[in-house]
């Protein structure tokens, strides 16, 4: 069965004057198609790192990145750009919206690059922007909400064009239990309805509980693989 | 970007305008814009290098250029006397009834009367050389030279005119009497030395000297002169003087592109965290590239059409209305300008300061742009933005 994400024996060294820090040693993790991991570790351990060198954002200093059957650690910017744009949805851990843009024009960028039309832009993000619990926020700028509100924006731009593969990094950090659970909710929803393929860097113990597979980091490394029986 | 568009197409319209006016304020004394001279008068200026029947044939170019800015001169170096003093000064006849058509000087006439009668023993003299000679209007004047035959001339002449043009040279050593009374005292025998011949402005003065050429009668070694060949010493002192401007425009459009390239860095650079975020959605940077150039084009364009319209503008209103220019006073007095300037749009100096920086400011989009290719997305929206 081809995987979603196959990562062999990466590494990258971040150098901070003299120390040298490993964010990732020679870690190799697979997932399936329709996978939902959750990443914990404490603080530090490569969670980010490597959500951001799955994603094609930052290139690893060795071991091979697979997405979906095609080898990506050596693909040029631009074929890094067009897979993230078709394929991959990223939750950023700092929101990342576009300060300029209103909530609902934030979640419509990505499909405008993608060439969607207006009409069927303005319904998948109307549609998806009720589903993360922002209606009536929608002509709101980033500076005018809060960090969970800002958070579910970041979520919504990233499952609204539906891609196979979504890389959350820390999407529960702000909210409360009630959206945390309803997040979790929508991200299983479309886990088991689209078989969207998800990994999930969190602290959070609730998210911890939720998911079917858990895999713990530390300093660089993968030190526990667990499946877990959902609840 | 706008504003110093607007400063460059303002200052060269007033220097073109000052060099107009410099050159039609010096050559509207004497020189004219062109004149039929014998071949080598403009050389040796000697008073046998004459132009045969001179008065016939400012006649026939009168009534063939159908011009009346045509007028016959003859010039002679004299010894001026009065009762108290003598000078030595050029004395010009001139044809009253046309010289005023080519000449300011007619009309700069403060005390008397230009000349009337085409051959009356009249005078009219510089108002410098009248207070020289310590002579006033009615006075008489003793003129003492040679004639074309190299024989002794004299006449005696009563001041009618004092002129006072403001250029020191003219008004302490040109006088001017009727043509006719010239050729009788000098022994022209009908012939002269020059005729000048205007066209309604100077850029249309080089097709009218080609016509005038052709009208010339054959085999009299006459030729035409334009005003640059007449006044050499004019053309360099604008020579001189653009030159130095040219370094300071120079320095100006520099200062202007750099500071382009400040303000569109500066743009970018604000900009690196969105950048990055757009990036890390799947815009590819070359498209990302693509915008920042398209960005500053429009920018860049926007700026020059802004900047020359406004200058165009400011321009055409100080042109009907004038500006008081300081610091201009040695200039002036020299090429006897009035302190008020008029500034002259031409599409050079419309053009020329705008492009220039459009072209610096394209240039200067370049870098941002290429800039994109190599950005690092996650370094980027680490960046504080
Ligand atoms: N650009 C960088 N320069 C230097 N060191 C870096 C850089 N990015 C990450 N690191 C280091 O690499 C290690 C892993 O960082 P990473 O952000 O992947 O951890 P994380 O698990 O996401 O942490 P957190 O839970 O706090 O988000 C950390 O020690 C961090 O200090
Ligand atoms: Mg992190």
């Amino acid at each position: 069965m081809s995987m979603a994400v196959k990562c062999v024996e990466l590494c990258k060294t971040y150098r901070q004057g003299d120390a040298e820090i490993k964010a990732l040693d020679h870690l190799s993790l697979e997932i399936e198609n329709g996978g939902f991991v959750c990443l914990s570790s404490p603080s530090g351990g490569g969670k980010t790192t490597l959500l951001n060198t799955i994603g094609g954002l930052d290139k690893p200093d060795s071991g091979e990145v697979w997405i979906a059957g095609k080898r990506i650690d050596q693909s040029s910017k631009s074929e890094l750009a067009e897979l993230r744009l078709r394929q991959i949805g990223f939750v950023f851990q700092a929101y990342n919206l576009i300060p300029v843009l209103s909530a609902q024009e934030n979640v419509e960028f990505v499909m405008q690059l993608q060439g969607v039309g207006d009409a069927e832009r303005g319904e998948k993000s109307q549609e998806v922007l009720k589903e993360v619990g922002l209606v009536g926020l929608e002509n709101r700028r980033p500076a005018e909400m809060s960090g969970g509100q800002q958070q579910r924006v970041a979520v919504a731009r990233a499952v609204v064009s539906r891609p196979a593969l979504v890389l959350a990094d820390e999407p529960t950090a702000n909210l409360d239990s009630k959206a945390a659970d309803s997040l979790m909710d929508l991200f299983t929803e479309l886990n088991e309805r689209h078989g969207t393929t998800f990994i999930i860097a969190t602290h959070d113990q609730r998210v911890m509980a939720h998911v079917p597979r858990l895999v713990k980091m530390l300093d660089g490394r993968i030190v526990d693989d667990i499946q877990q029986q959902a609840n | 970007m706008v504003f110093s568009n607007v400063l460059l197409v303002f200052m060269m319209s007033l220097q073109f305008g000052m060099y107009g006016l410099m050159i039609e304020n010096s050559l509207k004394a004497l020189t004219g814009h062109m004149q039929v001279q014998a071949h080598n008068y403009v050389d040796e200026q000697k008073m046998r290098q004459v132009v045969p029947n001179i008065v016939p044939l400012a006649d026939t170019l009168r009534e063939e250029l159908g011009s009346k800015q045509v007028a016959a001169r003859a010039r002679a170096f004299v010894l001026a006397s009065s009762d108290d003093r003598s000078y030595g000064i050029a004395v010009l006849g001139v044809e009253p009834g046309f010289e005023p058509e080519v000449s300011n000087i007619p009309g700069l006439v403060a005390k008397g009367r230009f000349l009337a009668a085409d051959n009356g023993a009249e005078i009219v003299i510089g108002a410098v050389l009248a207070r020289n000679l310590k002579v006033e209007i009615g006075d008489e004047l003793t003129l003492l030279g040679s004639g074309l035959d190299g024989s002794f001339a004299a006449a005696i002449v009563t001041v009618v005119g004092i002129f006072d043009s403001g250029i020191a040279e003219l008004d302490r050593s040109i006088a001017e009497i009727p043509l006719q009374h010239f050729q009788d005292t000098f022994f022209m025998d009908g012939a002269g030395h020059e005729i000048v011949v205007n066209a309604a402005d100077i850029n249309s003065a080089p097709a009218l000297e080609a016509q005038v050429e052709v009208l010339l009668p054959d085999n009299e070694g006459l030729v035409v002169r334009d005003w640059n060949r007449l006044q050499p010493g004019l053309k360099q002192a604008i020579q001189a003087d653009m030159s130095s401007s040219f370094f300071m425009y120079t320095v100006l459009v520099v200062l202007v592109a750099f500071s382009v390239l400040n303000t569109q860095l500066m743009s970018v650079l604000e900009r690196t965290r969105e950048f990055g975020i757009v990036m890390s959605l799947g815009m590819k940077p070359g498209r990302l590239g693509r915008l920042v150039l398209l960005e500053t084009c429009l920018m860049g364009l926007l700026g020059a059409f802004l900047g020359a319209a406004l200058g165009a503008l400011l321009t055409a209103w100080f042109s009907t209305k004038g500006l008081i220019f300081p610091g201009m006073e040695e200039l002036a007095q020299q090429f006897n300008l009035p302190p008020r300037m008029f500034p002259k749009i031409t599409w050079l100096s419309l053009l020329a300061g705008p492009l220039v920086v459009l072209t610096f400011s394209l240039v200067a989009a370049l870098y941002p742009a290429a800039r994109m290719h190599w950005l690092q997305p996650v370094a980027a929206m680490r960046s504080a933005g």
